[in-house]
């Protein structure tokens, strides 16, 4: 039997910052939590399950968080999954919310992704000296700054591109009220004045550390029917790969290829870029949005940075790309991909706001973690798939 | 909606301690040979990989990601992965395969339980605010609950020591067993205690393990395995973290798992019990009565492998059908402090 | 006897500063006054330790009362060999404590100095201070019997670090707690794997020794307990020169909690002649700004009395002036 229709009824978020010390870890997910069950207009009775996704648990210094965070959830008494694929994690944890109602299993799933990183420190995280290797690990922007520099030699892409994107995702942070970072003000000159951190990545191309959380009701098909501006769920994907192996193609890596086109593949997209009207992709160094252009098909190989440059990825291009700002605005990294999913349902469910995509009908959601190698992607419509 | 069956199980030896890495590719590697020459499946046949781990047990982040080289994963593969029990990652593959998108699942769960110091890193799963920042261990949490029981007359010590018994008999008869043997009750009761009330008899050995489950469509079943395991119902739920709230004696989440699933005629159950007197209340809120076969394999109390011991209940359950062995089995998964979280599965021939 | 594989220490710490949101903020600012409070829930039950959510209906729980300092043991459990970090470092009792007031038990340590037979459930017993509380969890000391309670004070495990104290000579005790600080320090045993121990143990002698896959035929270094392309551990050795070349790399110009080499550096993927993956590595022994993709390397060893088991016997890669390697060579290691 084909699976069940879904939709997302409602989104929520908190406001991102490097630190919210206002709150404490269950109330950060309630800010989450509480908005999304008003925009979805369900209570706790409503709800069936509860799906939570977060990154590693050393970031918080908890062992499986979703254990003692249950009474916040108004998980008691329900069944509670908790996902982790890395930084792709947020997007993942969708699909296994999505998974709960596509399977008939479930009516109505509450689903939440949250990272607290201001109780601990990533960087330190990140590059725990483990016995037997080489201390040069640089936290993520080490990790990924070479494979920055190898697209720009594969693409011959000019210097500058990166700084495009930077300046256009800030400014659109700017118009979105829950973002971590908003510079208005911010220009390409200015982004290319910031500091050098990970030659060829500069300061202001990099996403900054959050905390926050963002949560989302998915429902099934009637109650979809029943809300008055439902994200209906047209095609999910999931892919991985191994961190390193021979010949392993580290800029364009064929898992996240492989993902697009089983996405396309199930939407009946052919055309991605004229049939998808914006994308909300990870993009947590300002160079990863031409890269992930080229890897998502919507450009062709070497190609990406053009419609970059050209500004087809701006709020009026042809593709607006994070409109809400993105990764580089805000970065609580577990929520950072369920962030990607739920502000490509809020285009299509037309809650935007400032940053609404005129028209937008279909999203995708995106997402990736790891050493590039954890793919999720979700696109999701204003029309109910057929 | 589709049905979902086990047709292969495998596990690894459980042992004090291997010389492993804490990506657990040297014990998953073999038992991914073991499920593939049962099934005649490759890894180019499984249509998702779904697995169970956790970062503290490693001591690191992404310990789950070098995992995935034991699977040869490119071409690239479509996983997840939990940081839970792979009890609930199997739940996550059972959902795959239900809603059509997949035909097939491998699930795995490995852990080093052996590269740190285990009690003391769950007490990392406590409230971190007002809990945690003590370092009780799970053992002493434990024992706290079994007092509560022997003092309110749920259970008696000898009735702890039973189960011991029972368990470690059964064990003799599994060859991946951590331990097992004939034991006196008299004799387990004359021990001291090791973290009073509980003795050493009561608590779960510290395991190094791995464990592996395929799961197929009950159409796709046919094909790879003569007598599949047909999962009738798999439901968990989830108490209150706050463990002066609850009464310990119970467990709210397995009753209510329970009877969502249903679990009359069940005639051999496999109970994720990591101290004696978890067994009594697992069975109790299950209804299962003195006709029910109780952990034939041993059970958790002769080899806990952390991450993998729920979903080689599981495991388990299936294969005394996949043997011919009963046609209803119960397989049983826990999670957290005190038995915070349950997952029963019921399994039948098809 | 076979080879076991070569396994380190691994020890993981850090002081996680937690903020605590305002209904514990009140617990913990309570604490410091030597005060508990608990928190009324949905069904009026109050709950010690406070919860910002009730158990029964998720609903934000703010009604904060204020209960006593001394209580009845409800369940109690009996620790001989007391953890790092537990709150007495002698034989202690764990116990499930109703404080008078609360509906709900506390999780904490009891103290009988050292005695086992001195506990038991139904027992009232009061809590004992830390000497200076700093708005924590761990401001309660410990408990101990209201009646004949130990002649001498247990000794505790360190107090953890206060994360906001009053204004200094104000003698304000009502300065409010917003954080509090837990640190978490774990010890764990790493193990290699016995394909990446030969290769330490190479090393320790000079030499660079990878695996070919039996399965792709690729040679890997470190070696590897599975293929990541083909799930089977890699077999036959295959000795590497320490010459080869830089595929691609970044310049780390930015300090960070923990960093071990002062930036500017150069982190970049080394491919060893005859290796088909590259690894991770520093390159020194020019400007920064002369590092290249394709240029050729070549491994700046330690002194031979400094090596042991570690690629760091390695300490750097440098140029060895050769002809770079042209971009086709190596642009599938990209």
């Amino acid at each position: 039997m084909a699976k069940q229709r879904a939709a997302v009824l409602g989104t929520g978020q908190t406001h991102h910052r490097s630190k919210r010390t206002d709150v404490s870890m269950p109330g950060l997910l309630r800010e989450a939590v509480d908005r999304a069950m008003v925009d979805a207009d369900v209570g706790w009775s409503d709800i069936d399950a509860v799906v939570v996704g977060k990154a590693p648990d050393l970031f918080e210094g908890v062992m499986m968080p979703e254990l003692f965070l249950a009474d916040a959830l108004g998980a008691n008494g329900k069944p509670l999954l908790r996902v982790h694929t890395a930084g792709s994690v947020g997007g993942s944890t969708a699909l296994v919310a999505a998974s709960l109602v596509q399977s008939g299993v479930h009516r109505r799933v509450l689903t939440v992704a949250f990272e607290k990183q201001s109780e601990s420190n990533a960087m330190w995280a990140l590059s725990i000296r483990v016995p037997f290797t080489m201390p040069v690990g640089a936290g993520a922007g080490g990790y990924f700054a070479p494979h920055v520099r190898s697209y720009l030699r594969r693409s011959g892409a000019p210097e500058h591109v990166g700084a495009v994107v930077a300046a256009k995702d800030r400014r659109n942070g700017a118009l979105n009220p829950h973002a971590h970072l908003r510079q208005s003000d911010i220009t390409v000159d200015s982004v290319r004045a910031s500091q050098m951190l990970w030659d060829p990545i500069r300061y202001d191309e990099t996403c900054p550390s959050s905390d926050g959380a963002c949560a989302m009701v998915i429902g099934d098909e009637r109650a979809g029917d029943d809300s008055p501006a439902p994200a209906w769920i047209h095609a999910t994907a999931m892919r991985t790969e191994p961190t390193t192996f021979a010949g392993r193609d580290q800029v364009n890596p064929q898992a996240g290829k492989d993902a697009a086109t089983e996405l396309w593949r199930q939407a009946g997209i052919t055309d991605p870029l004229s049939q998808v009207d914006t994308a909300e992709i990870y993009v947590p160094f300002s160079w990863f949005e031409p890269m992930w252009l080229e890897n998502l098909g919507f450009a062709a190989d070497g190609e990406g940075w053009k419609l970059t440059e050209a500004g087809e990825t701006a709020l009026t291009g042809r593709l607006p790309v994070n409109p809400s700002g993105g990764v580089l605005s805000s970065n609580p990294i577990g929520a950072s991909g369920m962030l990607r999913f739920s502000e490509a349902a809020k285009q299509v469910m037309g809650r935007a706001g400032d940053y609404q995509v005129d028209g937008a009908r279909t999203a995708l959601g995106h997402a990736y973690g790891g050493g590039s190698q954890y793919f999720s992607m979700w696109l999701v419509g204003a029309v109910k798939p057929t | 909606m589709t049905e979902v069956a086990v047709v292969a199980f495998a596990q690894a030896p459980n042992v004090r301690r291997t010389h492993g890495t804490t990506n657990g590719v040297e014990m998953l590697v073999p038992i991914f040979d073991e499920v593939y020459t049962r099934t005649g499946l490759s890894k180019a046949d499984i249509g998702f990989w779904c697995s169970g781990s956790s970062d503290y047990l490693a001591g690191r982040a992404f310990s789950f990601i070098s995992a995935v080289d034991a699977i040869g994963a490119f071409p690239p593969i479509h996983e997840s992965h939990v940081e839970m029990d792979a009890a609930w990652a199997l739940y996550e593959a059972w959902l795959k395969i239900r809603m059509g998108e997949v035909d097939t699942a491998l699930v795995y769960g490995f852990g080093k339980s052996s590269a740190g110091d285990l009690r003391r890193v769950l007490s990392l799963q406590l409230d971190p605010y007002t809990v945690a920042p003590l370092w009780p261990d799970s053992v002493s949490i434990a024992a706290l609950q079994a007092r509560l029981g022997l003092e309110s007359g749920r259970w008696t010590e000898k009735d702890l020591a039973e189960v011991a018994a029972r368990s470690r008999r059964d064990a003799t008869g599994n060859p991946r067993a951590q331990f097992g043997g004939e034991t006196d009750v008299a004799a387990l009761l004359d021990a001291d205690p090791v973290a009073d009330p509980l003795r050493r008899h009561d608590i779960a050995p510290v395991t190094d393990g791995a464990a592996v489950i395929v799961l197929a469509s009950a159409e796709r079943a046919r094909d790879l395995a003569d007598r599949p395991a047909v999962i009738g119902g798999i439901e968990h739920r989830i108490d209150t973290p706050s463990l002066g709230a609850r009464d310990l004696t119970t467990s709210p989440s397995t009753r209510l798992a329970g009877e969502a699933v249903g679990t009359d005629g069940v005639e051999v159950a496999e109970l994720h019990a990591p101290f004696t007197h978890q067994e009594l209340i697992v069975r109790d809120e299950l209804g299962l009565g003195d006709a029910v076969r109780i952990n034939p394999s041993g059970g958790t109390l002769t080899g806990n492998p952390m991450f993998s011991a729920g979903l080689a209940r599981i495991g388990e359950a299936a294969q005394r059908i996949l043997d011919g062995e009963a046609t209803r089995t119960l397989g049983h998964a826990t999670s957290g402090p005190a038995l915070q979280q349950n997952l029963v599965t019921v399994l039948e021939r098809g | 006897m076979p080879e076991q594989p070569l396994s380190a220490p691994l020890d993981i710490g850090f002081d996680y500063t937690r903020s605590v949101g305002p209904v514990l903020g009140r617990f913990m600012t309570a604490l410091a006054q030597r005060r508990v409070l608990g928190v009324r829930g949905s069904d009026g039950r109050v709950h010690v330790p406070p919860v910002e959510y009730d158990p029964g209906t998720a609903e934000p729980l703010d009604e904060l009362v204020d209960v006593a300092a001394e209580g009845t043991v409800v369940s109690w459990s009996w620790t001989a060999d007391p953890l790092p970090g537990q709150p007495v470092q002698r034989p202690f009792a764990w116990a499930l404590i109703r404080l008078d007031g609360a509906d709900t038990a506390l999780l904490h340590a009891v103290d009988t100095g050292g005695e086992p037979t001195s506990v038991r459930s139904g027992q009232r017993v009061r809590i004992r201070w830390a000497d200076e509380p700093v708005g924590h969890i761990r401001d309660i000391a410990y408990f101990v019997p209201v009646t004949d309670p130990p002649a001498d004070a247990a000794p505790t495990a360190p107090a953890p670090p206060a994360a906001t104290s009053p204004e200094p000579g104000t003698g304000d005790d009502t300065a409010s707690v917003d954080t509090v600080i837990t640190p978490v320090h774990l010890n764990y045993t790493h193990s290699a794997s016995l394909e990446e121990s030969r290769y330490l143990r190479a090393l320790a002698d000079g030499r660079l020794l990878g695996q070919r896959c039996p399965a792709c035929g690729k040679v890997y270094i470190p070696p590897r307990g599975a293929c990541p392309t083909c799930g089977v551990p890699t077999t036959d050795e295959v000795e590497l020169p320490d010459t080869g070349i830089v595929t691609t790399f970044c310049i780390v110009n930015v300090p960070f909690l923990g960093q071990r080499i002062k930036p500017p550096y150069v982190g970049a993927y080394i491919l060893l002649d005859g290796a088909d993956i590259p690894f991770l590595h520093l390159v020194l022994g020019c400007e920064v700004s002369e590092v290249r993709m394709g240029m050729r390397v070549r491994a700046a060893w330690k002194p031979r009395d400094e090596w042991s088991t570690t690629l760091e016997n390695i300490a750097h890669f440098e140029p060895t002036g050769e002809a770079d390697a042209p971009y086709a060579s190596y642009a599938h290691h990209l």
